[in-house]
């Protein structure tokens, strides 16, 4: 098994010699770790072929705008024990908790759902949490998302995402509610199926980052936000009224005739939405609630 | 200093409808979340929402089913209470945009789940919590209800009195992740902590990393005890290589569990001769790891759940998401294959003590949701019950703090709640190993004002992330990892004596380990390194918590399984183990289950199923 992380080795050796007539239990850990990384290079040397198939090497991009000598973007190799079934965050988790502990992602539920770890990984949008590096060209190359700004390492601002979702007035809003407050609203199954794939947005911006026209004009409203307007625009429990409201939100400057089909964002999307379909659909709605006034 | 009338810690299910519950009566709300709210937990639960909407159900039934699917350790003030709000909460987030599955009349679909007895989950698809939280997070922005999202709230600002029926919480301590800056939130009225899940104090969980039972912990430290924390809920179909949930759902549509032998064993083993792989939560987890400890298991380490008989049209309607959760975590088609399932830690039907209205023992401190314990789930939490009681509770915990006149609560919390001493002998001390350093009741006492108490709490905060960032030390992961392994290996779903208490000792050490933490990341922006190593402070005290609870409790319900007690005691048991941290020196005591109701007094029966 191997470990080591490369960029480490020098700054270790630095801190080391500054602060050699302490012994603190910083030092101590920077001495085992040092050793370790020794022992590793040794062993390496011993056995010259190293097993492709036991460690993946990942090139990560390192950014912090506040420390010293991270402040200059830079990659950092780390060389992780591959395991079958291993992911993109798995190997993440392994190079910050064995190897360096500023290194900084946002995760959370590792299972697709909360959105959180969508990464740029060989040049492309990818959820950490359901990459499999088995899949992967090596050495791995790990960004943040293209088109935001950094804000330490991996983690990129999600502001101007934020701000995009909600400018299409991303809430339900029914012009009647049944009157007794324990019945619902009635949808049919076909309406459902209609919405369903639109529902399934998990915010994770991949789409918004891997659009043209998104990184071009910081105005346009984007995939996600618009797929999200598709959404309401096309829940059969929203009323005509409300339905129209939502496509002059849609129609504006920055909307959905920006979009110049090139289904990157289709192609990127980990939960399978298929955006670029959705947007051409307002497109046609759009269109045909105008013929309506002529 | 940030100033709302309600602060509302965490934004899931609960903390978005405590947020739009104490919107709704006026009040100005604010949500403080280490997450952005659409990336909290509450979105991966996939089955259910349970609530009698239909002709031949009824809230009594579905309270019954819930009361003996807790093993009569749920409060009955508590379940009648759930049982009876649920249907106008579950037709309600239907008004508000809900994306349920239908049925061919169009109104919402519902299906059975384990230990109901009328099938009275509604779902949307096996995503039914991502669709719950999205709706309720639209809504919240509808109101403009303030989100302060990347938000870490490491503390509560709460009066220094001795006795915590006596304390006020006047607000909460946070750290801006994204920035570094530590500022303190005063709240007029309370603050509601509904920080979710604690499954990161094992290494086998379903649980998001993010779920590190911080309001738990906080609230203990506070004074608000834990109550029933040894209740740890294992679901019998986790994926095997990282814990990813396998919704019930899938057996509720009638996916079977086969051990190596290709065995129906639920049956076949007698595990549970009528409901079979309906049979509940902590009977199915059991009767996995028995197949696996007698060697029927496949590769040592699993079974089987077979869904390919359902049909490719039934599962892409109603169970899509479980093929995708197979396919990427696990590299199985579940339309060709059955997919390898084992038993992950889950839920805590433990958690913070609070009352029906969410109150805890402090003054306008309340808790909702996984962190709280109303005592609804007893000692078992049914399926698709764990919806439903963040939209019941969240409400009424909004409702309440916001200052609508409710019921007086009939469930009793605090010290005065007590009935009967603790009897646990610990082979070490549990409690802080540097008690006294660590008090995290703000200093003023009862003359201070809301505002110096939450000033105090704001400084000390201050100090100990400055020391935390300063100090050279070790890797709060390692600490992590020791925990979690052991909580994994003695507190698991099978439970011994001696397992127990050495899993004490060991995490006596991994408090005397924690002493030695530090930061090693040295920057303000967007420290995950200085989030982790906080956390793994409040894994420490909820892990103990579980582990005291578990060697308390001598018998055998629910979830809490022992070695040397495998019947369940009600002469002695039926009631809370209470755990109160009292300045760093644990103490155990009881306080009674109340099983009068509000139309009958329920019996404990035995469970069988």
């Amino acid at each position: 098994m191997s470990t080591q992380i490369e960029q480490q080795e020098t700054e270790s050796e630095s801190e080391q010699e500054a602060e050699s007539a302490v012994e603190s239990p910083g030092d101590r850990r920077r001495a085992e770790k040092q050793q370790r990384l020794d022992e590793q290079k040794q062993a390496e040397r011993e056995e010259s072929t190293l097993d492709d198939e036991e460690t993946i090497r990942l090139k990560v991009f390192r950014y912090d705008p506040e420390v010293e000598g991270k402040q200059e973007p830079r990659f950092d190799d780390f060389l992780v024990p591959f395991h079958k079934g291993m992911t993109i965050l798995d190997a993440l988790i392994y190079a910050r908790d064995q190897y360096d502990s500023s290194l900084t992602f946002r995760h959370s539920c590792r299972q697709a759902v909360c959105g959180s770890d969508a990464l740029f990984v060989n040049g492309r949008q990818r959820l950490g949490c359901k990459t499999q590096i088995a899949e992967l060209e090596t050495p791995v190359r790990i960004e943040p998302l293209p088109h935001q700004e950094v804000v330490k390492d991996l983690v990129v601002d999600m502001e101007h995402f934020y701000d995009q979702m909600e400018a299409v007035e991303p809430y339900f809003d029914a012009d009647e509610l049944p009157e007794d407050e324990l019945e619902e609203q009635r949808q049919s199954r076909e309406n459902r199926e209609k919405v369903k794939m639109s529902t399934r947005c998990i915010w994770c911006g991949a789409c918004m980052s891997s659009c043209n026209i998104a990184a071009g004009d910081n105005e346009y409203l984007g995939p996600a936000a618009i797929n999200k307007a598709y959404r309401f625009a096309m829940d059969e429990r929203e009323g005509p009224d409300r339905k129209q409201e939502r496509l002059r939100i849609i129609e504006q400057e920055h909307g959905v005739w920006r979009c110049q089909t090139q289904f990157s964002c289709t192609e990127v999307c980990p939960k399978d939405i298929p955006l670029t379909e959705h947007i051409q659909e307002l497109k046609r709605e759009a269109v045909k609630n105008n013929l309506k006034f002529w | 200093m940030y100033e709302h009338d309600v602060i509302v810690v965490g934004a899931g299910g609960a903390g978005l409808r405590a947020a739009i519950a104490a919107h709704e009566e006026g009040a100005d709300v604010a949500l403080v979340t280490k997450l952005h709210p659409v990336r909290s937990h509450t979105g991966a639960a996939e089955g259910g929402i349970n609530a009698a909407l239909r002709e031949g159900d009824s809230w009594d039934l579905h309270a019954y089913d819930t009361m003996k699917g807790s093993d009569y350790l749920g409060d009955a003030p508590a379940i009648d209470t759930f049982a009876k709000d649920a249907p106008e909460e579950v037709v309600q987030i239907e008004h508000w945009g809900m994306p349920f599955s239908r049925e061919d009349d169009g109104r919402v679909s519902q299906r059975p789940f384990g230990g109901m007895s009328f099938p009275r989950t509604t779902y949307a698809g096996a995503e039914t919590g991502h669709h719950l939280l999205h709706t309720m997070y639209e809504q919240a922005v509808k109101r403009g209800i303030e989100v302060y999202d990347e938000w870490y709230v490491t503390n509560l600002a709460v009066t220094d009195h001795e006795d915590p029926e006596d304390r006020v919480c006047h607000g909460c301590v946070a750290y801006d992740i994204k920035s570094g800056e530590i500022h303190g939130f005063r709240a007029k009225n309370g603050v509601i902590l509904a920080t979710g899940g604690l499954g990161q104090a094992f290494d086998h969980t379903t649980n998001a990393v993010a779920n590190t039972g911080d309001g738990c912990a906080m609230a203990y430290r506070a004074g608000a005890p834990m109550e029933d924390m040894e209740m740890i809920q294992f679901h019998p179909t986790t994926l095997p290589s990282t814990g990813v949930l396998i919704s019930e759902g899938v057996r509720g549509e009638g996916g079977i569990l086969y051990n190596e032998d290709e065995e129906r064993f639920m049956f076949e083993h007698g595990y549970a001769n009528n409901d079979g792989e309906l049979a509940s939560r902590d009977v199915v987890s059991r009767a996995e790891l028995t197949e696996v400890n007698e060697g029927r298991g496949i590769e040592d380490e699993f079974v089987h759940l077979d869904m390919r008989h359902l049909g490719e049209e039934r599962i892409l309607d109603r169970l899509e998401n479980i093929l995708h959760l197979a396919e990427d975590f696990e590299g199985v088609d579940g339309l060709d294959e059955p997919m390898p399932v084992k038993p992950g830690q889950h839920y805590a039907m433990g958690g913070i003590e609070c009352d029906e209205n969410g109150e805890t023992c402090i003054d306008g401190l309340y808790a909702a949701g996984e962190t709280a314990c109303v005592s609804l789930h007893g000692a078992n939490r049914l399926g698709g019950n764990a919806l439903p009681e963040l939209l019941v509770f969240g409400a009424r915990a909004g409702h309440h703090a916001a200052g609508k006149d409710m019921k007086v609560a009939e469930i009793q919390t605090g010290p005065s709640a007590k009935s009967e001493d603790g009897a646990v002998e610990p082979p070490v001390d549990p409690g802080a190993v540097d008690a006294g350093t660590d008090d995290v009741v703000a200093d003023g006492g009862a003359a201070a004002t809301p505002k110096s108490v939450v000033k105090g709490a704001v400084e000390e905060e201050r100090q100990r992330i400055e020391e935390l960032l300063e100090a050279d030390g070790i890797n709060h992961a390692e600490v992590r990892a020791d925990v979690q392994e052991t909580m994994t290996q003695r507190v698991n779903v099978f439970r011994e004596e001696d397992g127990l208490k050495q899993a004490l000792r060991e995490l006596k050490d991994a408090r005397r380990e924690y002493q030695n933490v530090a930061v090693s990341d040295p920057s303000r922006t967007y420290n995950t390194d200085l989030i982790h190593t906080i956390e793994t402070r409040n894994i420490l005290d909820v892990a103990e918590a579980i582990t005291i609870g578990a060697l308390a409790r001598e018998e055998f319900r629910g979830a809490h399984w022992r070695a040397e007690h495998q019947e369940r005691k009600d002469d002695e048991w039926i009631k809370h183990t209470m755990l109160a941290w009292n300045d760093g020196d644990p103490e155990l005591y009881y306080k009674p289950v109340e099983l009068d109701g509000d139309e009958e007094t329920y019996e404990p029966k035995e469970r069988s199923y």
